[in-house]
């Protein structure tokens, strides 16, 4: 048997040998079938074929339970809720039973001083091989610290200090990845996103609000069982499960190719379940995997539940025009342009895509904003 | 805990015509190269269906589609794993569910036979491996008259 040597080369006590995930889930009575069902749902999770399955089964059962520490800063704990209130137990749960999360504001019993210590105790013995999962934004440097602080220690000190010997961090939600809410203007905390400040290691966005559970798990599962990060698309999103737009993999597509469209949320268009695309649908600049992985449970998601997608995983989103204003219509331009990209199809979306982020940075450069007693006059 | 499919639900008016969003079919054409592939080369193949952009109706219209076969099977690890031959023999639906009966996964298998069915090669070992302690206990080999 090998044993891990009692020291490190500089000198730190070398971390107790750990069992692997094969031996922790047999030691909790999981047949080898019940492994090779949760690696072929593990494969599903991943966004991979299940083809995979045994290829992850073979790397599962030797891999290591990595340490994880789980900062919460200016945020809802949305992103939490998603995690945790997800159906139990599930293959997420199992994910989250196979790390060691050593330290979670909402999670942990200890408090205070205790927890800070946990947080010191797991960055000192892992050193070098944790992962930090940051959700909520965080005051930049340049703010007033005073806005969000824990035990005392500014938010910015505590991400600095955390992610110094890190192996790589995890923004999880739209506010730690783009700054989210908090950053919306006019930003009165000067929020920042995490990867505004990490440079020097790898930030992987998980973004959404909140994201789906099995994106979060996701990402941590394809860790453990590759040992290395996934590929990222161009805002640092795991390409897996961001890799292709709403719209692509929205099943109201076929509708949006023959131009047929709800017009309003009780017409005979959204009875039929057409295209929502002219009432704010977001699909077409949005990047996510709600529209096959869905939500609670795989139970439904908005677009299915009549909703339009707002592009909750996009960047600046809360500042991007009304949610239910139609991408190709922003406020105060005509309805042509959409009904020549509705009746144009396939082709034609990509384009749409495109055309739809630049207009939603000119309606952020429109954006209005309203007051209080301006609310309550129209209502 | 109460489930989802708890809460009651009360429809009012008329309700719609169910939609059919056509995206059973072009998983049926996947399944028949499967198939085709599965004789030529000996290749097996699934299909995550979770994967899969579908509408509400989109499955059942799928599982109406293939149709039941002869086979049943249910197996118990990690929760109940349900498995059904379709009506295309070689063609099987894997249903993975939790502890809890929720799903967790989704698969069509285009094989001889599903890979979960089948004995697990380290398992064997340990089989074998059992049954020698069994046959070397001494309780094992009673005396004749015993």
């Amino acid at each position: 048997m090998v044993t891990a040597s009692p020291h490190r080369p500089d000198g730190r006590p070398a971390p107790a040998r750990q069992a692997t995930l094969g031996e922790s889930l047999r030691r909790n009575g999981v047949s080898r079938r019940g492994f090779l069902k949760f690696c072929a749902a593990t494969a599903s999770m991943m966004a991979l074929p299940p083809s995979m399955a045994p290829a992850i089964a073979a790397a599962l059962e030797s891999a290591r339970r990595p340490s994880v520490i789980w900062l919460s800063f200016q945020e809802c704990t949305g992103c939490t809720e998603s995690l945790t209130r997800s159906f139990s137990p599930t293959v997420e749960n199992l994910i989250l039973d196979t790390i060691s999360l050593d330290y979670h504001h909402t999670l942990q019993a200890a408090a205070g001083d205790a927890a800070e210590h946990a947080r010191e105790a797991a960055m000192h013995a892992n050193a070098g091989e944790y992962l930090v999962v940051v959700d909520g934004s965080l005051p930049g440097p340049g703010a007033n610290p005073g806005y969000s602080t824990i035990a005392g220690i500014s938010n910015y000190d505590m991400l600095m200090e955390t992610v110094a010997d890190a192996a790589a961090v995890i923004a999880v939600g739209s506010c730690a990845a783009f700054g989210g809410l908090p950053k919306a203007s006019p930003n009165p905390s000067g929020a920042v996103a995490v990867q505004d400040l990490v440079k020097d290691k790898p930030v992987i966005n998980v973004s959404g609000c909140p994201p789906l559970p099995m994106v979060i798990t996701g990402v941590l599962a394809q860790y453990l069982t590759f040992g290395k990060l996934p590929e990222l698309d161009q805002y640092n999103r795991p390409l897996a499960f961001f890799g292709q737009s709403i719209h692509d993999r929205c099943y109201r597509r076929p509708f949006y190719d023959k131009g047929l469209f709800a017009e309003t949320f009780d017409d005979e268009g959204a009875k039929k379940g057409w295209c929502l695309y002219r009432l704010g649908c977001k699909g077409p600049m949005t990047y996510n995997a709600c529209a096959t992985m869905k939500w609670n449970g795989g139970t439904s998601w908005p677009v299915e539940a009549g909703a339009p997608c707002l592009g909750c995983s996009e960047p600046d989103f809360w500042d991007a025009g009304g949610f239910y204003d139609a991408l190709s219509v922003p406020p105060g331009n005509s309805g042509d342009m959409l009904l020549a990209a509705g009746a144009a199809g396939v082709a034609v979306g990509a384009g749409v895509g495109l055309l739809a982020r630049s207009q939603a940075k000119g309606a952020a450069k429109q954006h209005q904003t309203v007051t209080a007693e301006e609310l309550e006059q129209k209502l | 805990m109460a489930s989802i499919g708890d809460i009651p639900i009360k429809v009012e008016g008329e309700p719609a015509a169910p939609v059919a969003y056509g995206n059973a079919l072009p998983v049926l054409s996947q399944v028949r190269h499967a198939l085709a592939q599965l004789i030529q080369g000996g290749e097996p193949t699934q299909i995550d269906l979770g994967a899969m952009p579908f509408g509400p109706g989109d499955e059942e219209r799928l599982m109406t589609l293939l149709g039941s076969g002869e086979v049943t099977a249910s197996v118990d690890a990690l929760g109940p794993t349900r498995i059904q031959e379709t009506a295309f023999s070689g063609v099987w639906v894997v249903e993975y569910l939790n502890t809890d009966g929720q799903r967790v996964a989704l698969h069509l298998e285009v094989d001889h036979a599903p890979r979960l069915l089948r004995s697990q090669p380290a398992d064997l070992s340990d089989a074998l491996a059992a049954l020698d302690a069994r046959l070397s206990a001494p309780d094992a080999n009673p005396a004749p008259g015993d």
